[in-house]
């Protein structure tokens, strides 16, 4: 087990080439899911925190269900649409990185457009006289609103990092977790386990542990500034 | 530039949930006397502010200004201002923006506007870790940026202490002076005293009397201004 251990930490310290690319992959695929989420997905909260319209309940409801979406089954999903008989088989993206950061895109943009309805809301609620009163209204108020809590929403938006690069199910269904082409750090933890390479497996964990961490202490020191500075 | 004064209220009421707050009514505000709302918790005060500045839709009624289009020309500043998240001045440019000044002369304005009600120095502070007397003089000068006709100020030092309080009625005084017309509600009765010209007393929604200030406070002609006045709280 420690033998394990020391390892996983080698093939960190020396820099595995074969490791780093499986780390460059996952990160290259999550961060595009969640650029793309970010830009359906805050939008999409804005509207409904600040929109009044019909069913906007059932529609809340909704989206907060779908912040649990399972990973398998955003997975399928992608799987029979991109699959050469599917929809949209003729694009030929099945087990290549751009069905993987569709997949996780998917997964991810009800939990960054949930987070954000929310603090939208708050906000709003705060803000929507005083902003009416100096006569703004619309999408301009809805502007003003993301801008002033810019912050809060990068909370949404790493919720969102996490979970997709954390996720399994989705990738290695739509990705095929094919060596060196659509394997990434959680598929392959999960394949290594099982075929007892387990410093493989124990770095690549160490790594994803390190990401996640630092990625939130960064957001965590950037909040805590904004604070400050703007109260 | 014609007068957006008086501004009349025919036959406006306010219902919500069910619940009558304002039954209509039929007033008339003209320019120059500061009118003070007064009335006890829940008399409909601050709906009555909101539906003249035009927050709030009358349920029934119209409420009429002499020219249209006046809401860049009327202010309000609340009980507990909201500021956004940058800086004191960025903010009054703020509502210059909105108010659709030109770009080239917002940020002159807004520094006047700071040094009229005495924050000149935290210009450049984000708005938010102001304390609350300050955030609420900086509130003023957001009003003051756009030299409105009227202004509304829904129990603007509530919340203040009395040095604090005493820093705004005397911006409330420069606007009077500066030919805007005050409207506010308080608690404060000595503060109606100071600033007011005239007062509108509501009773669960309705005027039961206005009268001049200095009518109203010595001889309250209706019996739940009289009770309010000495202090009795008007339960029925």
């Amino acid at each position: 087990m420690l033998e394990a251990i020391l390892g996983g930490l080698r093939l960190v310290a020396t820099l595995d080439l074969r490791l780093w690319e499986i780390v460059g992959l996952s990160l290259a695929v999550s961060l595009s899911a969640v650029v793309f989420a970010t830009l359906l997905g805050l939008p999409l909260g804005a509207a409904i925190a600040v929109g009044r319209f019909p069913g906007r309940q059932a529609v809340i409801v909704v989206l907060n269900a779908l912040m649990g979406l399972p990973p398998v089954v955003v997975g399928l999903f992608v799987y029979l649409l991109l699959s050469r008989a599917g929809p949209l088989g003729e694009l030929g993206l099945l087990f290549t990185p751009p069905a993987m950061v569709i997949a996780q895109t998917i997964l991810i943009v009800p939990i960054i457009a949930a987070l954000a309805r929310q603090a939208v809301e708050d906000a709003w609620r705060e803000y929507e006289e005083q902003l009416r009163s100096l006569g703004v209204d619309g999408l301009r108020g809805a502007l003003t609103v993301l801008w002033d809590i810019r912050f809060s929403l990068l909370t949404a938006v790493l919720a969102g990092l996490g979970r997709a690069s954390a996720e399994v199910g989705a990738v290695m269904i739509v990705g095929g977790n094919i060596d060196g082409v659509t394997r990434v750090m959680t598929t392959t933890i999960a394949l290594e386990t099982s075929k007892g390479d387990l410093p493989l497996a124990l770095g690549l964990g160490i790594v994803l542990i390190a990401i996640v961490l630092a990625l939130n202490a960064g957001a965590h020191l950037a909040k805590e500034a904004a604070q400050r500075r703007h109260g | 530039m014609s007068a957006i004064l008086p501004l009349r209220l025919q036959g406006v009421s306010f219902a919500a949930g069910g619940r009558m707050i304002i039954p209509p009514l039929d007033l008339t505000l003209e320019a120059g006397a500061s009118t003070i709302i007064l009335g006890a918790n829940g008399a409909g005060k601050s709906v009555l502010m909101r539906l003249m500045h035009g927050l709030l839709a009358p349920s029934t009624g119209r409420v009429v200004w002499s020219t249209d289009g006046p809401r860049r020309r009327q202010a309000m500043v609340f009980q507990r201002p909201v500021m956004l998240r940058r800086s004191a001045l960025a903010n009054v440019v703020y509502a210059l923006d909105a108010a659709g000044v030109p770009v080239g002369q917002q940020a002159r304005l807004a520094r006047e506007a700071l040094q009229e009600v005495g924050l000149s120095h935290v210009a450049g502070r984000a708005a938010r870790v102001l304390s609350g007397g300050e955030q609420q003089r900086l509130a003023l000068a957001r009003a003051w940026a756009l030299h409105p006709e009227v202004l509304f100020l829904d129990e603007p030092t509530a919340n203040l202490d009395p040095g604090a309080t005493r820093e705004i009625e005397a911006i409330i005084k420069a606007f009077d002076v500066a030919g805007t017309k005050i409207v506010m509600s308080t608690h404060n009765l000595g503060q109606a005293r100071r600033l007011g010209d005239e007062v509108i007393f509501l009773h669960q929604g309705r005027v039961a009397e206005r009268a001049p200030i200095d009518r109203f406070f010595p001889q309250p002609a209706s019996p739940e201004a009289a009770a309010f006045v000495k202090g009795e709280l008007p339960w029925d």
